[in-house]
């Protein structure tokens, strides 16, 4: 049975719908991601699960109780903020003591938990510092210690990292990983960085306007976007015209001077969609020129201008010889680095 | 840097800030420094103000408990003011802050309408509710029998306490409003993620971060309750004096322009200490907290 389980979960805001038909089943123990763009519904999904608002249907249960029925302050969920929300006026042990004190552990088990709980984030010794007067990583990492010392059933992220620069958010995404393996406490984390969603989790929940796109792996979200949402939103992609031509037997799949055997199922005008890394350059194929070259250390980067619109490919720095800008490339890729979807593309 | 530009960028602020330092000596330090010198002014009823030197207005004010009184009464006074606009405006500005858009401009008009209106029509207003037996509230409280004999308010300090908070209210609500609205907007969900109910949200969390807040405010309220003249000279008038209608007294009535001078040096020194004192202390409190 599910840990935690949102069933058909929509919340409107007037007559506006911020969320729709949101279902959802997290396993113990699993770390998932609500990606999308600002404004998708991810953050209000993760506030309906908080308490703090409540969605105008659906139902949330937590191991088969309905969560929903629970006052915010007595679901036990541990929530980090994107503005970490410490409280300026208490030390860095006080904010994380806080939750202990609401819940009358007893002093003594309280200072011990504190302190364990400010080891655990690497912020030993730094007990009696205010907020203030500490960088912004130590506060995302107080912010976690305060979450996660009273034992949660369920962590909440709420963009916990963005306010951080690149290279400390790399680092805690390492740590937050770390940590959430090691006391695997069953985590939701709300992003709209791609990287982070799927360096971090166990399951990706793809949203747009209000609507899960797609749920999977990070690598399924990847390799096999449900959309053309996913697809674009989910690194870089190209979205080429083809069309599957049954009239022949065998049915071909036709993208410019492309084709491959036609998948099965689908026929007329389709959108098939490679990334830029699956592409080679080869002796038959799509006909392209290259219009800009870019060298990026490890790999290059190649803006081409196709038969079937402009296509971006990227090839791995081994050492072979390049094309050069103006050339006339063909461009090819294995059927299986595709997915194909029935919809004319854009 | 050569030296001449050197000497122009010396010169700069000072050529740019003279009209305002101008008009700032022109109408405040030299008036000041003359009152001050007033006050050591010998004055007679026949022979009006000589320029010498004595301590005879200030021996009188230090050794006079008439003046004492008065002295204490105004700080009284002021003290209550603003404990009762601490006590109800630190609420308000927090339940206006909480409104939606609309009702908060509504309600933030309400707040501020005291400043709107003339200090006369105002005060006069509550002598008309309270005024002795012809105040309206006093008429309607006594004819439903609550009360037997009217509620004493003009010529009284309770009644200068509550016109002066209601006047003051404004300067306490925005200065709570503005401490307000530097809170995060998540710290009460997170106070209560973590299971702290609505009440101990309000005084473990809320509380202790608005306090600056109130205090500046009450500095404010503090001071310009003591210095107050319009409100305590309706309310009190002849009868229940403060500082600010004592001196006035002095100069326009009695002519003994020195007495006065002393008086109002003496009220002005008691508030820079006080208001200065106070304002060092909030910030050696607040220091590890709100920089």
């Amino acid at each position: 049975m599910a840990y935690l389980e949102l069933e058909g979960i929509a919340k409107q805001f007037g007559a506006q719908t911020v969320v729709d038909d949101f279902s959802l089943a997290v396993g113990k123990g699993e770390f998932i991601s609500f990606l999308g763009p600002s404004g998708c519904g991810k953050t209000t999904t993760l506030q309906m699960i908080a308490g703090f608002l409540d969605p105008t249907r659906g139902a949330i249960r937590l191991e088969g109780k309905d969560l929903t029925a629970i006052h915010p302050a007595k679901r036990g969920l541990g929530i980090v903020f994107q503005s970490y929300a410490l409280f300026p006026h208490m030390t860095a042990a006080e904010n994380v003591a806080f939750g202990l004190e609401m819940r009358n552990v007893p002093r003594g088990e309280r200072t011990e938990r504190v302190r364990a709980a400010l080891a655990m984030v690497g912020l030993a010794g730094y007990e009696d510092r205010h907020p203030r007067r500490m960088s912004g990583g130590q506060q995302q990492r107080v912010a976690l210690a305060r979450a996660l010392v009273i034992k949660p059933s369920v962590l909440l992220l709420d963009e916990p990292l963005s306010n951080l620069d690149a290279k400390l958010r790399e680092e805690m995404q390492i740590e937050l990983r770390q940590i959430q393996r090691t006391i695997g406490t069953t985590t939701i984390l709300v992003t709209h960085d791609q990287n982070e969603a799927m360096s971090l989790s166990d399951r990706i929940v793809v949203m747009s306007q209000g609507r899960i796109e797609q749920i999977g792996t990070p690598q399924e979200t990847y390799e096999k976007p449900a959309s053309a949402f996913v697809s674009q939103f989910l690194g870089k992609t190209n979205d080429f015209a083809a069309t599957i031509d049954r009239t022949s037997a065998p049915a071909r799949l036709i993208a410019g001077s492309w084709s491959a055997p036609a998948p099965a199922g689908l026929s007329g005008a389709v959108t098939v969609s490679i990334r830029p890394e699956r592409i080679g350059f080869g002796d038959a194929g799509l006909t392209a020129k290259i219009v800009t070259r870019i060298f990026q250390g490890n790999h290059w980067l190649f803006q081409c201008d196709s038969e079937c619109g402009p296509a971006t490919v990227i090839r791995q720095n081994d050492g072979e010889r390049q094309p050069a800008e103006g050339e006339t490339v063909r461009l090819a890729w294995r059927p299986e680095d595709m997915s194909v979807r029935g919809e004319a593309a854009a | 840097m050569s030296t001449a530009a050197e000497e122009r960028g010396v010169r700069a602020p000072w050529a740019l800030t003279a009209p305002a330092l101008m008009l700032f000596v022109g109408v405040l330090l030299i008036p000041l420094a003359m009152t001050v010198m007033l006050s050591f002014h010998d004055w007679g009823q026949y022979k009006g103000i000589e320029p010498v030197f004595i301590l005879k207005n200030w021996y009188e004010i230090v050794t006079d408990p008439y003046y004492a009184e008065m002295f204490w009464r105004t700080f009284r006074i002021a003290l209550l003011t603003t404990l009762l606009t601490a006590v109800l405006g630190a609420p308000e500005a927090y339940i206006l802050n909480r409104m939606s858009g609309r009702w908060k401009s509504v309600f933030l008009l309400v707040v501020l309408g005291p400043l709107l209106i003339s200090v006369v029509a105002r005060t006069l207003g509550w002598a008309l509710l309270f005024g002795g037996n012809n105040g309206l509230v006093n008429k309607l409280l006594m004819s439903a029998g609550v009360i037997r004999a009217p509620i004493p308010f003009m010529f009284t300090e309770t009644g200068m306490v509550v016109a002066l908070a209601h006047v003051m209210m404004p300067f306490m609500v925005l200065s709570v409003w503005a401490a307000l609205q530097r809170l995060d907007p998540q710290i009460e969900n997170a106070a209560l993620s973590l299971g702290a109910g609505p009440v101990t949200i309000i005084r473990r969390i809320i509380m202790p971060q608005i306090m600056p807040g109130v205090l500046s405010g009450a500095i404010i309220v503090f001071s310009l309750s003591a210095s107050a003249f319009a409100t305590p000279a309706i309310i009190g008038g002849r009868r229940l004096k403060v500082a600010a209608t004592l001196a006035y007294d002095e100069f326009l009535n009695t002519l003994n322009w020195p007495l006065g001078a002393a008086v109002a040096t003496l009220l002005l020194a008691a508030l820079v200490l006080i208001v200065v004192g106070s304002n060092a202390l909030i910030e050696r409190r607040y220091a590890e907290v709100f920089r």
